[in-house]
């Protein structure tokens, strides 16, 4: 009884604390930079797609709503040739983010995707490319994977020693 | 049976296997690298150390490796204390010292046994900051990719390529960290089996390159466990489908068969269900002799019209599956359909049939073949026509060294030791062939006869073992090898469309086993199914001359997935199509018959359908779609009874299901009884599922596509087969018929497989793949002692048909791969004839007799019988040749080459065909 | 002028009822809002007190709607009699002295029978749903309701034997010293249980529990006939607070010294306005019990100290009466 009072009391007490609702449109919430909102596809400093195709993103998915397909240039390195997104499914959880080994894929602050046509909720990668590298400005897969490409020799990545000759006799 | 201690844990094991086999057959998690179930232990990884006690009271124990340590009764092991774990763990570290960080951009990534390892002993972080060893790599030719920096040199690849398959391009160079495993230099590998360097690399060195260009991952692709249609053998493999593309083939083991490899032809042959030539709709040809697309239903009234009260025949197939053949047949009567054959091809398979029905001597698998101990070839280039059968022989001539190794008591799997034991050593392996062949490396006795004549030697051969001893010294040696034989094996085929050969190979299986209750007779068919095909035929039914002679008599010409050009000459050919008979022709890819059909239906490939092939030891397996058929595709049988229901056919109209007529056709011919157990049928059920075809990974389902309809697509349902278009499902102890692709927690490589086995090297759980439908009578072949003509010389050059791993079967040539490795079509001469003719190898020379004006180019090759020379079996170029027939040779002064069909390099990008999978 | 004051009265209520439930669903929402860091409505209108209007306009346009699988008259009915029912209960109310439709002598007993009606409507309209969560709803009221209704007259009789009739405006009468909720405790404690019991409203709201039972007796509703339901559910709301001030807050009177500043109709109207704050605030915080709880805090808990109650008012009005 004495707690359901309490319980009564400590309720009451809310007629006079401030409400925790944000107005929405009228206010914006603060959105930490972390926020997992709109995906994007991000490039290497270089400007190149940063994204290679592993498709990790998609086999991590929880809601298997990424489908990409691998296709190789010239030089031999990987990227998507198609990147799509069903964002009608996505439920934001980040996981293809964490599981991105090249941070090609990034999770924004915008969660304003509000669509008629369920249909424009699917992203392809001309809408999911942006023109620059997100939250890690510095970090180029291609510079420390051991594949050669056209900017980089066999023995020229970060770590690596020159080619080995195999027909040398040097001890 | 012996029991061994693991961890206080007492497993069973069987009696001279090595302590990792035994571990691994208890279902426990022992990393490996080196050691490969088919190719044995050499110790040289050091990942599967344990440590082995000397008693109950010894706590300290010494480390052991446990692919080198045999099992023996009692003995004491463990694997989880800290000293081996710690060890094993730092083998990988240093192993993934210099390993690049490739996983995201490597082929193997998902499926790769590093990886798999890697996490099993729990290694995580880089400790070494040392700089990585970096190493170029080599252009391999359009199948196999290279990146070298990824090697762990575990020497497996050296090993398949150099001791198990017999290739001599591809080893080891430089020597410690250096290590380089590769060709002299960069270059196509010559290995016909080059492929399986694929699987059995355990990381990402040699990776599959058509994959590489359009590429999924493992866990994406939608498999199904199915058959390859290249040849007669009859290999299990796995097609992996994703975004309606065959991605690309793997192996799919079945101990009795393929085991652990197939070939080239087998794992690249198949892109041709990608191909821009397929038929996506019905067809109806124009009078300005182009083709209009039309749906299915105006095609099948059409067809109903035409048929209507008319005359109509039907051509079945040797490579189309038992069901399609048998709905056929059974529509329009065994008088009215021809199996498909040629005349020649036709009476060599049924020879071959017949032979097998009658011969006392036992018929093998390719697993019994590794057994043989003395192998008698004749007039086969197995390499080239049953390729998986070489390189059973490869293994059979090393009988004897193991022989040697078990008499001081080395075990088998003790591969170097076995190996540098006897050194050079091997069981005898005899051929006699027309032209030089790809396994006369190995061979102990090499004998170069015109066809003829090599069923002539047969029969000298015969005479000799059954008393009238000949004077000839080959012939005395070659007897005797096969006389001391425990297991002689004698093995011939249809390549040189002689059936002398054949009966003589079956009279000496017949002879030899009077000696010998061991003695092994097999007889390679041409075609997946030509068994199959020729079981079901019957004496009534019309032979392809009895139809072009008579075209004009029938109405109705219906032509099942058969390319008539490959096996009527163009004279006759022309009569048919001039008789002015309605043409329907189902076939999978455009070709010269589909050309003047009248009407053309699009069939279904082996990976969209499901169907039952008889391979050449008369084992019906079935293949199931990996896919459903895009467009307005079906397979054959579909299109054949929704044409026998509109002729009004009672029997079939009442047919709707695929097991209905796997019921019907077991019913009514006898010898097929036992085709209903061959696969479950569609209402199997594991735990109340379908077995899933997609891997418990499957991604995309909401995305792929959502660019056609966000409103995702409910998954096709499968209502023919035991399997399910879906990830749901239990994938483990399923018959072995049933198994889409192999992967167990932790095992996502296709090492994997060992968790389907009962034990390693051995027949999958379940029910074996595939039943034994040629059954021999045992009455034996009374022997015939028949006078064949000698090889008589004659004005010209004797044509004998060269068969190819690349460019000799039809489907496959359509791949651009194989069509690049195929390259010209050629004439084979010996370095003396082209001499003799002022040629060298890539000159033109003309062929020219009656019939025939040809040129093509000069490829010189070692041996080739007497008057003899060879042409390129089965290319389009050179089907009008007839093999055995006389041409004069003459140098081409004007030789262009061929304009080689594809370059594997071009073909990329081909987005083009992707984008047009919608449309 | 006599003859019509009731009619006017009664046409006063009606529509006032009706209004007053309809702002009250906006106001138990806003109020509910406050107390849970919320706005509540707040979009529509000043304060959102549109959303009243949009809610009828909603409700209205809905399809009416009677599942085939229904019986069809009782399913129609069932909205009907718990509207009715309490209604009726207005009737003897007194809001402020001479402003009462009819002055009944037996005018608790008349408020005891109507709201005792209302459990029909809960029961039939389960019944008649033809569903199951329904009919369990209808099942649960119906039991609820019977067991509550037990002591919620006993716990009344304090309050008669204090005041020595049944008829309200002698009890409010008989207030004008000390209001019987200092007298009567125990008797006040027991019958706003009841009568949030009997309204079905959270905490005891045991026939809707829409995490059991979707939405129980109601939960083949839609449209009109859903608002029926639910414009009984604040009628009764209306109607116990209107009898908690009556029978224990000395009705239409203010306090003492303060009685000559409002007119009394304003203090009943302020006392009614604290009840139903008091009932928003017991839904915002007292989460609601089981089913067995629920029976035996009414047998076991309840109906001891109704008894108890009774006992000692009787013993004590014997004492004073010798005494006096």
């Amino acid at each position: 009884m004495l707690s359901e009072i309490r319980t009564l009391w400590e309720v009451f007490k809310h007629t006079f604390t401030k409400s925790e609702t944000v107005q929405y449109p009228e206010e914006m919430p603060y959105l930490a930079p972390r926020y997992r909102g709109r995906i994007v596809l991000t490039r290497d400093p270089d400007g190149e797609e940063r994204c290679v195709a592993c498709n990790l993103c998609a086999a991590v998915c929880p809601v298997d709503c990424i489908a990409l397909q691998k296709d190789t240039r010239d030089d031999g390195t990987w990227y998507p040739e198609f990147f799509r997104i069903n964002f009608s499914r996505c439920i934001m959880c980040g996981m293809c983010e964490e599981a991105c080994p090249t941070y090609a894929i990034q999770l924004t602050p915008d969660f304003e995707m509000c669509e008629y046509d369920r249909q424009n909720m699917v992203y392809e990668k001309e809408h999911l490319l942006i023109n620059g590298v997100g939250k890690y400005p510095d970090y180029n897969f291609y510079r420390v994977s051991g594949l050669q490409t056209s900017s980089k020799d066999k023995g020229e990545a970060v770590n690596e020693s020159r080619p080995i000759d195999t027909k040398s006799l040097m001890p | 049976m012996p029991k061994i201690i693991v961890d206080g844990q007492t497993l069973e094991v069987s009696q001279g296997e090595n302590v990792l086999q035994a571990c691994l057959n208890a279902g426990l998690d022992l990393p490996y690298f080196c050691w490969h179930p088919a190719m044995g232990s050499i110790g040289s990884c050091r990942q599967c150390a344990l440590v082995q006690y000397q008693n109950e009271h010894d706590t300290h124990g010494r480390l052991i490796m446990g692919c080198m340590t045999a099992v023996t009764d009692g003995a004491r092991f463990s694997m989880d204390t800290s000293n081996a774990v710690e060890f094993r763990k730092a083998v990988i570290e240093s192993l993934m010292l210099n390993h690049p960080h490739d996983c995201p951009v490597c082929a193997e990534g998902g499926e790769c046994h590093l990886q798999d390892m890697t996490v099993m002993v729990k290694h995580r972080d880089r400790r070494y900051t040392g700089k990585k060893n970096t190493h170029r790599n080599q252009y391999l030719g359009p199948l196999i990719h290279h990146e070298m920096n990824r090697c762990i040199t575990c020497y497996r690849c050296e090993r398949f390529y150099q001791n198990y398959a017999g290739g001599t391009d591809l080893g080891a160079q430089a020597s410690r960290d250096r290590l380089y495993f590769g060709r002299q230099t960069d270059g196509v590998l010559e290995s016909e089996f080059s492929g399986n360097l694929v699987e059995v690399c355990p990381t990402g060195v040699f990776t599959d390159k058509p994959f590489l260009a359009d590429y999924s991952r493992k866990w994406d692709l939608q498999s199904a466990p199915s058959i390859c249609g290249g040849c007669g053998v009859g290999c299990n493999i796995a097609p992996g489908e994703r975004y309606g593309r065959l991605k690309r083939v793997h192996n799919r083991y079945n101990h009795e068969v393929n085991g652990y490899f197939i070939c080239d032809r087998g794992r690249f042959g198949n892109a041709y269900v990608n191909s821009q030539k397929r038929l996506n709709y019905p067809g109806l040809q124009m009078p300005d002799g182009r083709f209009k697309a039309i749906d299915h239903q105006a095609a099948l009234s059409r067809a109903a019209h035409w048929m209507k009260n008319k005359r109509v025949v039907g051509i079945g197939s040797p490579r189309a599956s038992i069901e399609s053949n048998y709905v056929l047949q059974t529509w329009l009567g065994a008088k009215q359909f021809c199996a498909g054959f040629s005349e020649r091809e036709g009476a060599l398979t049924c020879g071959i049939v017949e032979i097998l029905q009658a011969t006392r001597a036992i018929n093998p698998s390719i697993k019994q073949m590794e057994s043989a101990d003395a192998v008698l070839v004749l007039g086969e280039d197995l390499t080239n026509s049953a390729p998986r059968v070489a390189l059973a022989l490869r293994q059979a001539v090393r009988n004897k060294s193991i022989a040697m190794a078990e008499q001081i008591g080395i075990p088998e799997w003790q591969d170097a030791a076995v190996r540098n034991l006897a050194q050079d050593a091997l069981s005898p392996l005899i051929i006699v062939s027309s032209a030089a062949t790809r396994l006369d490396d190995i061979a102990s006795h090499v004998h170069t006869l015109a066809p003829n004549d090599i069923a002539n030697f047969g029969d000298v051969l015969i005479e000799h073992l059954r008393g009238n001893i000949s004077e000839d010294v080959d012939i005395i040696n070659i007897a005797d090898c096969l006389m001391t034989a425990k297991s002689p094996l004698i093995i011939s085929g249809v390549s040189l469309l002689e059936r002398g050969i054949l009966d003589s190979a079956a009279g000496l299986a017949e002879t030899l086993y009077d000696h010998n209750p061991h003695t092994m007779l097999s007889l390679c068919a041409p075609e997946a199914n030509s068994i199959g095909a020729a079981m079901l035929s019957h004496t009534d039914n019309l032979s392809l001359a009895q139809i072009t002679e008579r075209a004009s008599d029938i109405d109705v010409l219906v032509v099942l997935e058969n390319d008539l050009t490959r096996r009527l000459d163009p004279t006759s050919m022309q009569q048919l199509i001039a008789s002015g008979t309605t043409i329907i022709a189902l076939d999978i890819l455009e070709n010269e018959t589909l050309n003047h059909a009248t009407l053309a239906l699009p069939a279904a490939s082996f990976a969209e359908s499901q169907g039952t092939l008889i391979n050449m030891e008369g084992r019906a397996q079935r293949f199931f779609p990996a896919f459903k058929p895009a467009h307005e595709r079906q397979p054959s049988w579909q299109w054949l009874l929704h044409l026998a229901a509109l002729d009004g056919h009672g029997e079939l109209s009442k047919i709707i299901h695929f097991d209905e007529i796997v019921h019907a056709c077991a019913q009514q011919h006898s010898p097929l009884a036992r085709l209903t157990e061959v696969a479950p049928d569609h209402s199997f059920r594991r735990h109340g599922q379908k077995i899933p075809r997609q891997t418990p990974r499957y991604s995309g389902r909401t995305a792929m596509s959502a660019d056609l309809s966000v409103h995702e697509p409910q998954q096709p349902k499968d209502l023919e087969t035991p399997l399910a278009f879906s990830m749901e499902g239990v994938n483990q102890n399923q018959p072995a018929a049933l198994k889409s692709f192999v992967w167990s927690p932790g095992w996502n490589s296709n090492q994997a497989i060992q968790k389907f086995q009962a034990e390693t090297q051995k027949p999958s759980v379940g029910v074996s793949s595939g039943i034994r439908l040629l059954i021999s009578s045992g009455k034996g072949i009374p022997h015939t002692s028949t006078d064949r003509t000698a090889f008589a010389q004659s004005n010209g050059w004797q044509l004998i048909p060269i068969q190819c791993l690349h460019g000799s079967e039809e489907l496959s040539a359509y791949t651009d791969e194989i069509a690049e490795l195929a390259g010209d079509p050629f004439v084979a001469l010996t370095e003396s004839c082209a001499l003799e003719l002022q040629v060298a190898a890539g000159d033109g020379v003309i062929l020219s007799s009656n019939n025939v004006n040809l040129s093509l180019a000069v490829k010189i090759v070692a041996r080739m019988a007497k008057n003899c020379i060879g042409f390129s079996a089965g290319y389009t170029q050179t089907l009008s040749l007839s093999a055995g027939s006389h041409v004069q040779l003459q140098r081409d002064p004007n030789w262009r080459p061929f304009k080689p069909l594809v370059i594997a390099s071009d073909r990329r990008p081909n987005a083009q065909l992707r984008h047009n999978r919608h449309g | 002028m006599v003859e019509w004051t009731p009619v006017l009265l009664a046409l006063g209520i009606l529509l006032g009822g009706v209004a007053g439930a309809a702002i009250l669903t906006w106001w138990e929402r806003r109020l509910l809002g406050f107390w849970q860091d919320r706005h509540g409505p707040n979009r529509i209108g000043p304060w959102g007190i549109g959303l009243v209007v949009a809610d009828m306009i909603k409700l209205l346009l809905k399809d009416d709607w009677v599942p085939p699988f229904a019986d069809r008259a009782v399913f129609i009915f069932a909205p009907t009699a718990i509207v009715v029912s309490m209604m009726m209960g207005f009737a003897v109310v007194p809001f402020a002295p001479d402003m009462q439709i009819v002055d009944l002598n037996i005018g608790l007993l008349f408020f005891l029978g109507m709201t005792s009606l209302a459990v029909y409507s809960v029961l039939l309209g389960g019944l008649a749903s033809n569903n199951k969560y329904a009919l369990l709803g209808g099942l649960r009221s119906a039991s609820q309701m019977v067991s509550y209704e037990v002591f919620m007259g006993l716990s009344l009789m304090g309050v008669v034997m204090m005041s020595g009739s049944f008829s309200l405006v002698d009890i409010v009468a008989a207030q004008s010293d000390v209001w019987f909720c200092f007298s009567q405790v125990l008797g006040l404690l027991v019958f706003v249980v009841a009568g949030i019991a009997e309204s079905h409203r959270l905490p005891f709201d045991l026939p809707e529990a829409e995490h059991e039972l979707t939405a129980g007796f109601h939960t083949e509703y839609g449209g009109m006939k859903f608002a029926m339901f639910m414009l009984g559910e604040y009628l009764g709301l209306m109607l116990i607070s209107c009898m908690i001030v009556t029978l224990f807050f000395g009705g239409w009177m203010g306090p003492d010294l303060l009685n000559e500043w409002l007119p009394p109709i304003i203090w009943f109207a302020i006392k009614i306005f604290f009840v139903i704050n008091f009932f928003i605030l017991l839904r915002a915080a007292i989460p609601r019990p089981r089913y067995d709880q629920l029976m035996s805090l009414g047998w076991k808990i309840m109906l001891p100290i109704t008894l108890f109650n009774l006992v000692v008012t009787g013993g004590v009005l014997l004492w004073i009466e010798e005494t006096v």
